[in-house]
């Protein structure tokens, strides 16, 4: 119920949202919890495994138990924390995780069956009859475990990812993040505040304090104006840093449109990616809880949050509160509740020596051993110095003591180190270069403490940039010394639970300890401490000096915990924003894509390139009808075909044919001027990294062509061979392959087209000639060369003129009786003549298999020569480059076996890498690697695919159909 | 995680291509033993701790990079561009 | 103690007093039969089949920090054979047998779950490849098979078809891959080791290999020396450093791979889902988290933790091919460190120390291999001949050239 006169919410906006279906009314500046708990609502969930009523806990993003779903439009968002969750008007949110509603969940059942579900049960059952395991019992673990359910709906929702940079990164809006702020504000850093809630301030928010002899938000205000006023402050809100990386890289969260409703021009979230110079952890802490027994149930909470909830949302989260500490800062909550009205049931405190001043009962040496109420805290029980006791209370508020929040210290394998005097961990020194920790994330808990020590560290900082921290006085506040006695667990004959949100009790630490799995990582996995959404934020310490407890260790030998990022779960939306569909990676487009849509082509994934696969005429039914015209083009009239993908590199200076006859086997120093020569280019481990042709354009400048796929592969391999073997030669090269647009003109009438629309008519140009031509005034090179077979010719002219090229090319074609030929057609005439592609070349393939080893030459080294020679690499054992031809159809990816064996692995002969129907001899026709295969033209083998249900004989032969003497391509 | 390009200066990861262990940079004479070879392509000293290897600025200048950097921390201790080095002719 | 229904039934009535330890808390004794450098899967699963298959009594099984913390206990937990080249073949489809028992076997619930795997292509191209793949996988007598659109539509509907930057044209499904519980494999082969005598000594980090005369004959630890007949390093991405203890360079250079586990979801990814031009791969555990992973981070490292461009690479592609999990949060990124070899593919083999052995290079396809690996390692160090499912796993095949990479993209240690 709300207090009057307490909070900072907007108490004149009131806001309206839904929660399991009904209308509940809230302020501007509440959270979903706040809101909730204002309105009276003590159960908003179930717990993962034995599904039991639970409610919020906490008031910060570290919440186990208060986790819902927030439902839009055919969307949801599963798992979304209700204290970090702000209500906007038409908010709807629901609990998840039961069977029926959330008071009557069915699931609960499991409760019951508790005893026979202790840590790890499921590694020893379940194993008999085996087929059971995934029939009946996996399925049903399944359904009754996860927690939140996912849309089955594309999210389409928008999301964002950014860069930025500063001097200081400040992590955390309390005193320490503020003063530290400050501080490098003053002195002229860029500097970045980040604060995961939606309000600066941090703990000041929370905690009715005084700094500098008035409120502490009075200086929290000015402190934010002035930082507000500098040029060089970036205040971040909403923005969780999440995660801490190398070289001063961190990644936040920032929660842009999750506050209101949803904006198809707002993203939901962003994630940046901070480089940060330097970085200050000014976190703050955790209230931890205690392990008593049956402490799970609803109305039992941090006293941190109890104090949140009072002091910021003006919510009294009991009638008749109770405050269950170790600790003497606890008692604050208690003094406050009183003071704002709120009913104080009893202060209990487990130290027997502690002080006893306030207006209430203080029951000193206390223990709580039992609570009451299944759907809402009603009593709880126990036993203090002075006899047993029984309270009647609605709200029990526990704390444990405080952990500095030292995750993103972790994140770099930092290891935490244990402080006897604060009984918790603290950073160590260093942990992630340049980040420091400050404050209460640092151990000093008390005001002044953080003030001071935001404030040195912060100097530091900016002594290490180079830049002077202006003086600054620093204001007064409370220094409270910290005092506590270590309560870790309660024993009662109940369960008591350490991680709420994973229901692992003291009893599963405990006999995971007895069953040997005493190492703290055997104990987390084997009971599932500190896997759940909250990480272990609750839970760690405490498990931790349980295991060491029942393993006779002290804390700091039984290990420390390894907090990875994220500090807080990231939705993988925003993670990967920019990914879904067609961004995921960049569209790579010919000059004559265009006009190939416009003629219908369907364009296909090649690489990053869009390629047309065929040019479907009217009355085509199959592709294959489209792809047998066009092969007829080229094999009768003439066809055209844009090949501006394959890589072009120009190559230039004395050393260049020197280079070249170091990556390419064969020789091109010996390449006569304007001719152009077939290239075999091998990786240093001797097998095939890439083929094409090469032009020698001058005395001292050549080009080189690259298959499409390998294109980015031979740049790096070409660079890396210069720069380590030859970098004081006399060479440059570059990359043009987007400077020219190719185009293939080949077929019998490929001559005619070309003087159709060259300014010059073709003198003699025989094959592997190449030279400069002018089309239409425009300068370009035109080279003879064929990967079909024909008489063929490429034409490349400056990449602006290539729209306007193809599509007169392809124009004057028609009227010759051919036209544009797609991927299909080029990959039936490239098969007919036995021309291979990556394919054949896939990584696994040398000069031998593919009858190149001639190739490699004798006469000089070259890169990949010497482990060519490998004897693995070489043999009648080795797979090689045959043709297959028959009859009927058969697939690429069949494999092959010697007529009357039987077929398995160990009897396969090879297998089929390409195939197609050719038209041209009638005939299904393909390339593929066999065993000993050059020996084995004209033999039959079976060949078998299992996934076409295939199982027919083809013949062996050689690899080239068509005019194996080449005289067409002479033509 | 972010080098420094002795040419472009400090740049994320994503610009760069990783490579391998700076033996990649000595190549051994063509008629060298095998064994020569295959120090060179495949075996490793593999070291927990300072390492020299290889980057590729494939996204900035198309410099290779010797990196010198610690395989437990990630710590970047140098960063020279390979043609630079002393003896970098072949 | 025998893990049984009942006994959980009969405990739980009783408190959960009975429960007796795993497996006994060894120190070292001087000498051993055998010793295994490492306690992670591979080295757990070496020592049980040594004692199971070859009856060797008097094995320790020596391990640095604590058993299975290594890659065994950061994976992404697929179990499947379906590899297409000689030498992996026969090893991994001898693996998914020792799979499919166990449970059984170890009396232990490891929780293989075969939901099945497909493996989706992206061209015709790719096609071709999976086609190649899934023949080979049958020719060996295991199981794959071709989903078309229409198949997977209706098994997937939540993949993004039409909006993909990469179309999917189709599906290559392994029924009998899976998933299993990963921290139970080491778990249960430890236990099982422990019941029929192995010493697991954990906190015990080797520091020297004694050699003598061409021979092992002991091991230096944290933990003082200890005398063995015969020692298998099986250490992993660190089995460089402890072969650099006999003076071997191995070919394994040691990268990082990240994995990514979500909040827990209620069912809605049923199998294993891997993404062919993305570096994907995803599946649902049984506690309803999505777990999932990509490619490795790509430069040599011992950090085992990774940084955001590759984590990010991984996000846009589950973006791009299931925009369904948009809303699922990640909530836990993690390291291991893969011993990646110069074809993908790993080595068990002798070396040319007489007693030493090298179980190492298993890129990241470990985990699934920790049956076999087991298996085949311990006949090799019992019988001193290699199994024949094992049989080209060869320290010299990069020297002979006889490689296995399925991948195709050669001699350099992370394209695998």
């Amino acid at each position: 119920m709300r207090i009057a006169g307490k909070g900072l919410i907007d108490r004149d906006t009131q806001v309206s949202f839904r929660f399991n279906g009904t209308s509940y009314v809230g302020h501007r500046g509440d959270t979903l919890a706040s809101a909730l708990l204002a309105n009276g609502l003590r159960v908003v969930g179930r717990s993962f495994k034995y599904h039991r009523p639970r409610g919020v806990l906490t008031a910060g993003s570290e919440e186990p138990n208060a986790l819902v779903e927030i439902m839009e439009e055919g969307q949801q968002t599963p798992n979304t924390r209700a204290t970090v969750q702000e209500i906007f008007d038409g908010l709807e949110a629901r609990s998840q995780n039961h069977l029926g509603s959330l008071r009557w969940d069915l699931w609960s059942l499991n409760d019951l069956a508790a005893p026979f579900l202790s840590a790890g049960f499921y590694y020893k059952t379940f194993m008999w009859p085996r087929a059971f395991w995934e029939k009946l019992y996996e399925p049903a673990i399944r359904r009754a475990a996860g927690l939140g359910n996912l849309s089955p709906n594309a999210d389409t929702a928008p999301y964002e990812k950014a860069w930025a940079s500063c001097d200081l990164l400040v992590i955390g809006s309390g005193p320490t993040g503020l003063m530290a702020a400050l501080t490098s504000a003053r002195a002229g850093a860029d500097v970045i505040l980040a604060e995961e809630d939606f309000r600066m301030g941090g703990a000041l928010l929370s905690a009715d304090q005084v700094i500098d002899g008035q409120p502490a938000l009075v200086w929290v205000e000015a402190a934010l104006a002035e930082l507000d006023s500098l040029p060089n402050v970036r205040l971040m809100t909403r923005t969780t840093v999440t995660g801490a990386y190398d070289s001063g890289v961190f990644g936040a969260l920032e929660r842009v449109g999750l506050h209101r409703a949803p904006d198809a021009h707002l993203p939901r979230e962003c994630f940046w990616r901070i480089t940060a110079r330097r970085a200050i952890l000014a976190s703050g802490a955790m209230e931890r809880p205690i392990a008593f027994p049956l402490n799970d149930r609803p109305g039992i909470m941090m006293a941190s949050a109890v104090q949140s909830y009072l002091n910021r949302f003006g919510v009294a989260t009991g009638r008749r509160v109770t405050l269950y500490a170790n600790n003497d800062a606890a008692r604050v909550t208690a003094r406050q509740l009183m003071a704002a009205g709120v009913r104080v049931a009893a202060i209990l405190d487990s130290r027997p020596d502690a002080s006893a001043v306030e207006d209430c009962p203080v029951y000193l040496g206390a223990e709580v051993l039992e609570t009451h109420g299944r759907h809402g805290l009603r009593a709880i029980q126990g036993r203090h110095t002075g006899g047993e006791f029984r309270l009647d209370t609605d709200c029990l508020a526990m704390s444990g003591g405080w952990n500095p929040t030292l995750h993103l210290t972790c994140h770099m394998n930092g290891r935490p180190k244990w402080s006897a005097d604060l009984a918790a961990f603290v950073p160590s020194d260093g942990a992630v270069p340049g980040l420091v920790a400050a404050g209460a994330a640092n151990g000093s808990f008390s005001t002044h403490g953080a003030l001071s020590t935001g404030h040195a560290a912060a100097v530091q900082a900016m002594a290490d940039l180079g830049l002077t921290a202006p003086d600054l006085a620093l204001p007064t506040a409370e220094d409270a010394p910290y005092r506590l006695t270590p309560l870790w667990s309660v024993k009662g004959k109940h369960r008591a639970w350490l991680d709420f949100a994973n229901d692992v009790t003291t009893k599963d630490i405990t006999q995971a300890a007895q069953e040997g799995y005493t190492s703290v990582e055997h104990m987390k996995r084997y009971t599932t401490q500190g896997m759940a959404p909250d990480q272990g934020k609750n839970s760690n310490v405490a498990a931790l000096a349980l295991l060491a407890d029942a393993t006779g260790r002290g804390i700091p030998e039984t290990g420390t915990t390894t907090f990875r990022p994220p500090f807080t779960p990231i939705s993988i939306a925003a993670l990967g924003a920019g990914g879904r569909g067609k961004t995921f990676a960049p569209q790579r487009f010919m000059t004559s894509d265009q006009a190939s849509r416009d003629r219908g082509a369907p364009m296909i994934e090649a690489g990053l390139w869009y390629r047309p696969s065929y040019f479907p005429k009217h009355g085509e039914t199959h592709w294959r009808d489209s792809c047998n015209r066009e092969v007829s083009y080229v094999r009768n009239a003439v066809g055209v075909a844009d090949v501006s993908t394959l890589g072009k590199i120009d190559i230039q200076g004395r050393d260049a044919a020197r280079f070249l006859d170091l990556v390419y086997t064969n020789t091109f120093s010996t390449l006569p001027l304007n001719r152009v020569r077939y290239g075999l280019m091998l990786r240093e481990d001797g097998l095939v990294l890439d083929d094409g042709t090469t032009a020698r354009l001058g005395e001292n400048h050549y080009l080189m062509t690259t298959t499409t796929a390998a294109a980015g592969l031979v740049m790096r391999h070409l660079d890396f061979v210069h720069q380590t073997h030859a970098a004081d030669w006399d060479l440059r090269f570059i990359s043009v392959t987007e400077t020219w647009a190719q185009f293939a003109i080949a077929g019998p009438k490929a001559r005619a087209l070309l003087n159709s629309v060259l300014d010059q008519p073709l003198g003699d140009f025989p094959f592997m000639a190449v030279g400069p031509v002018t089309v239409g005034g425009v300068k370009a090179r035109l080279f003879r060369i064929s990967f079909s077979g024909e008489q063929g010719y490429e034409i490349a002219v400056p990449t602006r003129y290539g729209e306007a090229l193809f599509r007169d090319l392809v124009a004057r074609a028609e009227t010759m009786g051919g036209g544009p030929y797609g991927m299909e057609a080029l990959n039936v005439l490239r098969l007919e003549k036995g021309f291979i592609t990556h394919a054949e070349i896939h990584g696994r393939t040398g000069a031998f298999d593919i009858g190149m080893d001639k190739m490699v030459s004798a006469k000089k080294d070259c890169i990949g020569k010497r482990m060519a020679m490998r004897e693995g690499l070489n043999g009648p054992e080795r797979e090689q480059l045959v043709g297959l031809r028959c009859k009927t159809e058969f697939g690429s990816g069949a494999h092959l076996f010697t007529q009357g064996t039987r077929v398995h692995r160990e009897t396969g002969q090879g297998y089929v890498t390409s195939m197609c129907y050719s038209p041209t001899l009638g005939e299904w026709i393909g390339l593929a690697f066999v065993k000993n295969g050059r020996a084995r033209h004209g033999e039959d083998l079976r060949l078998v695919d299992h996934m076409r249900n295939t199982d027919c004989l083809v013949t062996v032969c050689n690899p080239v159909f068509f005019d194996p003497e080449g005289g067409k391509l002479r033509a | 995680m972010r080098l420094t390009c002795p040419l472009c200066g400090p740049r994320d990861r994503r610009e760069f291509y990783y490579y391998g262990a700076e033996d990649y940079l000595h190549r051994p004479a063509p008629d060298a033993p095998i064994e020569a070879w295959d120090d060179h392509l495949h075996l490793r000293t593999n070291l927990a701790g300072v390492i020299k290897d290889l980057w590729y600025h494939e996204g900035g200048c198309a410099s290779w990079l010797l990196v010198t950097r610690n395989t437990i921390t990630h710590e970047v201790l140098s960063v020279e561009r390979v043609a630079d080095r002393k003896g970098a002719s072949a | 103690m025998r893990y049984s229904g009942f006994k959980v039934f009969t405990e739980g009535l009783f408190g959960n007093k009975g429960w007796t330890p795993a497996w006994r808390d060894a120190a070292p004794k001087a000498e051993y039969d055998a010793v295994i450098i490492g306690g992670g899967g591979h080295g757990l699963s070496t020592a049980y089949y040594l004692a199971k298959n070859h009856g060797l009594r008097n094995i320790a099984v020596l391990e640095k920090g604590y058993l299975g913390g290594g890659n065994v206990g950061r994976n992404t937990t697929i179990v499947r054979a379906n590899y297409f080249l000689p030498g992996n073949s026969e090893f991994y489809s001898h693996s998914l047998k020792l799979w499919e028992k166990l449970e059984g076997e170890l009396n232990y619930n490891v929780m293989h779950s075969q939901r099945g795997q497909v493996v989706l292509f992206h061209s015709d191209g790719q096609r071709d490849a999976a086609v190649r793949r899934a023949n080979a996988i049958v020719n060996q007598g295991d199981d794959a098979e071709i989903l078309d659109v229409p198949t997977l539509k209706q098994l997937y509907p939540f993949l993004d078809y039409n909006q993909t930057r990469f179309p999917i044209y189709g599906g290559m499904n392994q029924r009998r891959a899976g998933t299993a519980r990963h921290d139970a494999v080491a778990w249960g082969y430890a236990r099982g080791a422990d019941q029929l005598g192995v010493d697991l000594i954990q906190n015990c980090e080797v520091t020297g290999i004694d050699i003598e005369g061409g021979k092992v004959v002991g091991v230096q630890t944290t933990r003082g020396a200890i005398k063995a007949k015969k020692v298998g390093m099986v250490a992993a991405g660190r089995s460089g450093q402890v072969a650099a203890m006999a003076g071997m360079r191995l070919p394994v250079e040691s990268h990082i791979m990240q994995a990514y586990v979500t909040e827990g979801l209620k069912p809605c990814i049923d199998s294993v889902i891997s993404f062919g031009m993305g570096h994907f791969y995803i599946s649902q555990s049984d506690k309803g988290g999505l777990v999932f992973g990509g490619d490795i981070d790509f430069y040599a490292s011992y950090a085992a933790r990774g940084n955001l461009p590759m984590l990010e690479h991984v996000m846009e592609a589950g973006m791009t091919l299931m925009p369904m999990i948009g809303r699922a949060k990640v909530l836990r990124t993690w390291g291991g460190i893969m011993d990646m070899t110069p074809d993908g593919s790993p080595i068990i083999d002798k070396t040319h120390i007489d007693g030493l052995f090298v179980d190492a290079g298993w890129n990241y396809g470990g985990f699934k291999a920790i049956p076999a690996s087991g298996w085949c390692m311990a006949h090799l160090m019992a019988t001193g001949q290699p199994h024949e499912v094992a049989a080209k796993f060869r320290l010299d095949r990069f020297r002979t050239g006889h490689l296995i990479d399925e991948e195709g993209t050669g001699s350099q240690h992370n394209l695998h």
